[in-house]
């Protein structure tokens, strides 16, 4: 159960993976926008993640994930072979599916990722899809190939200017609103990746009027509605990111204390990462052999 | 007869020992540490053993009360254990959580004029017993029915249900959600008051006997309950009441603020208290406050203690003799030093630029005439808010059914709760061959009740297969 069957390094620092799961029932269930709950072993925390993608008749479930924490770290140690403690999904709700003419999709860093499961999803639908995909720099890219394949058109913007449009992914969005300002061709935005580039892909579309979704990768415990840890304001009521979203309407999202509650456990992701690297509990530590 | 009793109402009953209060409320060890042999026998002569037994029908499963009390007076704990497993699939765990005094123990004869019977220490000892004994005897089950069930959720309803039809021979999954199997018994009630090894011990009882447990298994996404019974006979939903209420509050967001729900799953499912051991983090409030003036409240209050709090309140809006919490546990908390700020209602949550919680400003209530509840109703005095400063809030004012199954099975009638629509005697919900008891069907309740709830759905189902 919960097996790794493929595994895949897209960028070394920081550490960027793909790892392919052996979980049939979920390839089978899950659809674009949802998402798994992982937990390494019996000390483990529960982590959410977006789903990348499925393949429903192998009964495989590719999930993307930055290595930011000490879970994801260790998650990131694991080989081909190796198994998950729990692999738990789908979970919320699905992207909502609609004939929204043309979907523009703005997928900053990791958030290609479930990007691409709900632009498959999308035209799956019958709806034509242009995806913009950027990074801070070009190793940080990942899925291109997949993404243009996918897309009716594809634009890829680096913030040093190392690869594709020199700029943010914003620039891109305005322009491409800008021109679709008189035929109406857009009918929605999806704007996925970090919390501050969501606030940002919310605030160009705006101006006009184009109904903007985000992901909310807000902190989770059972994921199931239980605990309420990743509740977050929108439209001024609160909502629970597991069981109501991950999607919201961005334009009613309160980022700024979504980002505050991002930061609840800071410090103590400094003390566990730290007691990681250098702690006698990992046993794979390539700077002191893991016995410092 | 009447010389008996009033010899029996003179000896006050036995106190069972604990962990001493100032120390106990540094650590998540259990505070009771139980009677030994020669106390419980000593306790169980008390028992007049009454032709009609008023404390049974104060049990909602119907405990044969007189008769294991009987045998641990006779020193048979063995005997008592099995006496107690008859009707009740988890001793260990009523022994400690159950509210006896407003049930079996309410109704003792002794308790008229004196103490009653300490009949839930008396379960706890004879449960312990069998179990520290590394024995437990395993009951006849009745030949393979050739059915199956699916019982989705893990807690005191589910395992109850799945004991009892596994004995009737039916073939019996429990779907758990979460990554462990109890429900509120180990997300929910702490260590230091339910040791989860105990929890774990009954769940292996019913593996033992034959119940298939899938953890892990969010039945709602994964599975509707109208593909389950594609492949079951029958389904019994014990799903809880896992959606934590808040209060609505200005600053209810800021960090620092929890649910009940949250605080105690990272305690006690996620064991943060043992961080960075464990990887789930918890704030390490030096100020908690606590709202709500239940069980969980007081559990929660007490598990701050145990955090490293100096400070720990719990604020409730009415005065203590309205409190819903078990006399032992509001008893208990006071000991480790929990401070009641009662009359008081949480107006308003203040937190800092950063959005961490700094206190909570709230009003004196004064108490008016009885409501619907027959409890008198607070009513705020204008004027009189004051502040507390404190960096930790955990919201304990109740819990709302958990709308995954429902939201995902259409047919199944709710009431304006959200609460499943299902006969109170039988479990029967509005679609064929899907019970449900507990919690999702009450509202929140006690342990007994959802367990009594399940016991009721087990006779039915089991008379839905074979009719």
């Amino acid at each position: 159960m919960n097996r790794i069957v493929a595994k895949e390094e897209f960028s070394q620092n920081p550490g960027v993976k793909m790892m392919q799961i052996e979980a049939p029932r979920i390839a089978r269930k899950a659809k674009g926008g949802q998402f798994v709950v992982f937990r390494l072993n019996e000390t483990g925390e529960r982590v959410p993640l977006t789903v990348a993608d499925t393949d429903p008749e192998k009964g495989l479930v590719t999930i993307i994930f930055q290595e930011v924490g000490k879970s994801t770290m260790a998650l990131g140690k694991l080989e081909v072979g190796d198994c998950l403690a729990d692999f738990i999904g789908p979970l919320g709700q699905p992207t909502h599916m609609g004939d929204y003419g043309t979907v523009l999709c703005v997928a900053g860093g990791i958030g290609i990722a479930p990007t691409h499961n709900i632009v498959k999803a999308l035209k799956a639908h019958g709806n034509k899809v242009i995806s913009i995909i950027g990074a801070r720099t070009k190793d940080l890219l990942f899925w291109e190939d997949k993404m243009r394949d996918l897309s009716d058109e594809l634009y890829v913007c680096t913030d040093d200017g190392s690869y594709g449009i020199h700029g943010l992914v914003t620039k891109v969005e305005e322009e491409l609103l800008e021109k679709s300002r008189e035929s109406g061709e857009i009918g929605l935005v999806i704007g996925i990746g970090p919390p501050i580039m969501m606030k940002f892909v919310c605030k160009t579309s705006e101006p006009f009027g184009v109904k903007t979704l985000v992901s909310l990768p807000t902190i989770m415990v059972d994921a199931t509605g239980m605990c309420g840890a990743c509740r977050v304001t929108v439209g001024g009521e609160t909502k629970f990111v597991c069981v109501d979203g991950p999607e919201f309407d961005g334009h009613k999202v309160d980022f700024d204390e979504m980002l505050k509650r991002q930061s609840i456990y800071l410090e103590q992701e400094k003390v566990a990462v730290e007691r990681y690297r250098h702690g006698d509990d990992c046993g794979c530590c390539d700077e002191c052999g893991g016995n410092q | 007869m009447a010389e008996e009793v009033n010899k029996a109402k003179k000896l006050p009953r036995h106190p069972m020992p604990e962990q001493e209060a100032k120390v106990r409320a540094r650590n998540f060890d259990e505070v009771p540490f139980g009677y030994s042999n020669e106390t419980a026998m000593a306790e169980a002569s008390r028992c007049l053993r009454c032709k009609k037994p008023k404390c049974v029908e104060g049990c909602p499963v119907n405990v044969k009360i007189p008769e294991f009390v009987g045998l641990i007076a006779d020193g048979d704990f063995i005997g008592a254990a099995h006496k107690l497993k008859e009707t009740n699939a988890l001793p260990a765990v009523c022994g400690r959580v159950c509210p006896q005094e407003s049930q079996c123990e309410s109704r003792c004869v002794l308790a008229k004029k004196g103490e009653s019977v300490a009949i839930g220490r008396l379960e706890r000892f004879a449960a312990d017993y069998e179990r520290n004994q590394g024995k437990m005897e395993l009951p006849k089950i009745a030949p393979a029915s050739g059915k199956k069930v699916a019982v989705i959720g893990g807690g005191p309803a589910g395992l109850t249900v799945a004991g009892d039809l596994v004995k009737l021979g039916h073939d019996v999954t429990i779907f758990e959600a979460l990554h462990k199997t109890g429900g509120v018994l180990v997300y929910g009630i702490p260590e230091f008051r339910l040791p989860k090894a105990i929890v774990q011990a009954e769940v292996d009882y019913l593996k033992s006997l034959g119940v298939k447990i899938i953890e892990s298994y969010v039945v709602g996404r994964i599975e509707t309950v109208d593909e389950l019974l594609e492949r079951f006979d029958a389904c019994f939903i014990g799903t809880g009441a896992g959606l934590p209420v808040f209060m609505k509050l200005e600053g209810e967001n800021l960090n620092g603020v929890y649910s009940a729900n949250e605080y105690l799953t990272r305690s006690n499912l996620m064991k943060a208290y043992k961080f960075p051991e464990y990887d789930t983090p918890i704030v390490k409030g030096k100020r908690v406050a606590t709202f709500g003036g239940g069980n969980v409240a007081m559990d929660s209050s007490r598990t701050a203690l145990r955090l490293g709090a100096e400070k720990s309140y719990i604020i409730y809006r009415r005065s203590m003799d309205e409190m819903p919490a078990r006399d032992e546990e509001i008893h208990h908390a006071g000991e480790e030093g929990v401070e009641f700020l009662l009359l008081a209602n949480p107006e308003r949550l203040i937190g800092d630029e950063k959005g961490w919680l700094t206190g909570v400003e709230c009003i004196k209530m004064e108490l008016g005439e009885p409501d619907e509840s027959g409890r008198r109703r607070p009513q705020p005095i204008p004027g009189s808010n004051f502040v507390v400063e404190v960096d930790t809030v955990v919201v304990a004012i109740g819990n709302g059914p958990n709308p995954l199954v429902p939201s995902t099975t259409p047919d199944l009638k709710t009431n304006r709760w959200g609460n499943i629509d299902a006969d109170l005697e039988t479990g029967k919900t509005s679609m064929p061959g899907v019970y449900a008891g507990g919690d999702i069907v009450t509202g929140a309740a006690t342990v007994i009740e959802a367990m009594g709830a399940g016991k009721k759905a087990a006779v039915a189902i089991h008379e839905y297969l074979t009719s």
